[in-house]
């Protein structure tokens, strides 16, 4: 990797605090201009990351390098790095348009200058009716874009959020992610976003770094982060999965068979050339799965998953419904798109007899696995501890 | 119907405290006052009849001095004593929760010993032959000679010791509610610490530093004992005066006139914080009645 020529690198960073390692040894790039998040679990050091590269914590080794200049020891005044905290952190005693002229004043820019600039964005936001008011007298998402106006005004080289919408209710959470989407657009400044929800970081973002226990488990664009997780960890972290856990007992050109204890054999397409008698964990996500009452139609040429199985759970959602079915000793979660008009139509209900399948080409077998991660896996309801609440 | 019941209710709520007040606070001042009226008598009393003497007498005595005196070592006082906190306050309220409670109890622990015991330490330490004056020779910061006690620095430097909590406590109360991420979010815009500490943290908790104003000005401007053990001749404060007035001269209607003006010297810094309050509040009160005004007016148009 060529530092200097690189817009943002973390190169080799780790963050200790006492005995414990937060962020640990992680390397990677960022490009100008585009919209990055760091995704991951509560402690998985994605805030500590997004601090050292705000300069707020000093990484115990490696650097950090921003066009072409390592910034590492910079205190935060000098960086031109700006964060959006998660509490908003307005400055309460401080009007709108003069929290938001904060940074210009500072650098001592010219009035009809900061006058015309902090306008600018009390226009981009939409709240120039509420420049004289009062952080206190705001709404959750407007003290959120007040935040984002004053930390973009003066144009910063990256712009840091971390977690922004945690605060905000479901509604305006989603109004706010086209909104970041349009600002994105609109300044085409570099945006690293720190988040624990994943529709958040899959919607809005470029590429997304997954981060697990201080480390990078995956950085990839979204798609890519979905449909081939590398880890078990990302796989259940990001959307919900069936993990599969066999050995290799025969293959067959791009394809082999897995067979699964407790379960059965499975056709699986294997992109990673492995041997008979090697142990796999493949990922089938629910979607994939079908659910039918009779078996598919045979295709030819085709070697489709089929089982048969019994519907333990029914979770009607509006747009799908999800089924978990018991096939062998397995519990298999599968989710049923409902394109045509559902009333109209013959359901599958609890306890009924149904196939279960899916093509060998919509398994991935990932390469690291942990048992821990299994409990990221949502478990159907009726094996759910008693008195949990689902 | 219910506002009057509420308005009863509320008077039962309030009037303990204000016949409390009235009767321990207002009565005994008000009497104080009445007594400067009166001719002294001779037996440190004073006697009945309305006299203008004892005001006469109180213009006509040179206390130009000794109330100048008194004001500015007070004002010292109080100024040194927030500069003091400030870092103090602000470093408390950063520690961990375990730490911010133990030092804040140490900050509490002189009080434990008597007031009086404490300025006598202080006056043994200001002594010529004393720790500080030894130490302050062998440093080369002073000559054997130099008298540390006995004067008006040496008031203020036990004033300042002695309000210190006084002024600590609030400041520490305001900051523990201070948001300590504007701190990060004004560097973060690019304001150098000290900035970010003047322009955020200090108007973030510039009611405790009234508070504390108040709680180190009072007390401060009416010492008695301070001056009276480390201070000398020629650095009375009007507390000493009182004193002399009302038991050595035995003059007790111009020791009362003594205390009306300086009660009157606390009472108006007083009102004017009081003042400020209020029209901070007013001021907030206007903004949420314009906001609410344009609001409807918004949604009328």
């Amino acid at each position: 990797m060529d530092l200097a020529s690189e817009f943002l690198v973390f190169d080799h960073v780790t963050k200790r605090f006492g005995a414990l390692t937060a962020v640990d040894d992680v390397s990677f790039s960022i490009k100008k201009g585009e919209f990055f998040s760091l995704l991951g679990p509560s402690g998985c050091g994605k805030t500590t990351l997004l601090r050292m590269l705000g300069g707020f914590e000093r990484p115990d080794s490696g650097r950090i390098w921003l066009d072409g200049k390592d910034i590492t020891d910079a205190p935060p005044n000098i960086r031109r790095v700006h964060t959006v905290f998660q509490n908003y952190a307005l400055f309460p005693t401080m009007t709108i348009w003069d929290n938001i002229a904060f940074s210009l004043r500072l650098a001592k820019k010219p009035k009809a200058e900061i006058e015309e600039s902090v306008d600018a964005m009390l226009e981009m936001i939409r709240m120039g009716d509420h420049a004289w008011k009062y952080p206190s007298q705001l709404s959750g998402g407007q003290k959120q874009r007040v935040a984002i106006a004053r930390a973009l005004v003066d144009r910063p080289q990256v712009l840091l959020l971390d977690e922004p919408l945690a605060a905000l209710d479901l509604k305006l959470r989603q109004h706010m992610l086209l909104e970041l989407d349009t600002i994105h657009d609109q300044v085409g400044i570099t945006f690293m976003y720190v988040t624990h929800d994943q529709g958040e970081a899959m919607s809005l973002s470029d590429r997304i770094a997954v981060m697990n226990s201080g480390r990078v488990e995956q950085l990839d664009t979204p798609a890519k982060i979905y449909e081939a997780p590398v880890s078990s960890f990302v796989a259940a972290f990001i959307g919900d999965t069936n993990f599969f856990e066999g050995t290799i007992v025969a293959t067959d050109g791009d394809y082999c068979t897995i067979q699964v204890p407790g379960f059965a054999a499975i056709c699986a397409y294997n992109d990673k050339k492995l041997d008979v008698g090697q142990k796999v964990h493949l990922s089938v996500r629910p979607e994939k799965i079908r659910v039918t009452l009779t078996p598919p139609p045979p295709e030819k040429g085709a070697r489709i998953n089929v089982f048969q199985s019994q519907v333990t759970d029914v979770i009607y959602q509006g747009v799908y419904t999800k089924y978990w079915l018991k096939s062998g000793d397995r519990s298999v979660s599968a989710l049923k798109p409902h394109s045509r008009f559902l009333l109209d139509q013959e359901t599958i209900t609890w306890n009924d007899n149904a196939y279960c399948w899916w093509h060998p080409d919509d398994g991935y077998m990932v390469e690291n696995f942990s048992a821990l991660d299994e409990s990221l896996v949502q478990t159907t309801p009726s094996a759910a501890p008693k008195g949990a609440v689902s | 119907m219910s506002s009057f019941r509420e308005k009863w209710a509320e008077w039962g709520v309030t009037l303990p405290s204000l016949a409390w007040l009235a009767l321990f606070f207002v009565v005994p001042t008000v009497i104080v006052f009445g007594i400067a009226f009166h001719a002294p008598s001779a037996d440190g009393g004073y006697s009945s009849g309305f006299t203008m003497e004892t005001w006469h007498a109180v213009v006509r005595t040179p206390y130009k001095e000794i109330v100048w005196r008194t004001i500015w070592i007070s004002a010292a006082t109080t100024f040194l004593c927030i500069v003091l906190s400030l870092p103090c306050a602000y470093a408390i309220a950063r520690m961990k929760a375990k730490w911010r409670a133990i030092v804040a109890g140490l900050i509490m622990l002189p009080f434990w010993t008597s007031f009086i015991v404490r300025v006598f330490a202080w006056r043994t330490l200001l002594n010529p032959d004393g720790f500080l004056q030894h130490l302050l020779v062998s440093l080369g910061l002073c000559t054997p000679e130099t008298m540390l006690n006995y004067n008006s620095g040496a008031i203020l430097v036990v004033s300042v010791y002695s309000f210190l909590p006084f002024a600590i406590m609030p400041i520490y109360t305001a900051a523990e509610k201070f948001d300590f991420s504007l701190l990060e979010a004004a560097r973060d815009l690019g304001a150098r610490s000290f900035f970010a500490f003047r322009k955020i943290f200090l108007p973030g908790v510039r009611r405790g530093v009234v508070s504390a104003a108040l709680m180190v000005f009072i007390p401060a401007i009416g010492s008695y004992v301070i001056p009276d053990l480390v201070g000398g001749r020629d650095s009375e404060l009007i507390g000493n005066k009182i004193y002399q007035r009302t038991f050595p001269d035995r003059n007790l209607p111009h020791a009362s006139a003594l205390a009306a003006v300086m009660g009157f010297s606390v009472l108006v810094p007083l009102a004017c914080v009081a003042w400020w309050f209020k029209r901070q509040d007013a001021r907030e009160a206007k903004r949420l009645a314009e906001a609410t005004a344009r609001k409807l007016s918004g949604g009328a148009a």
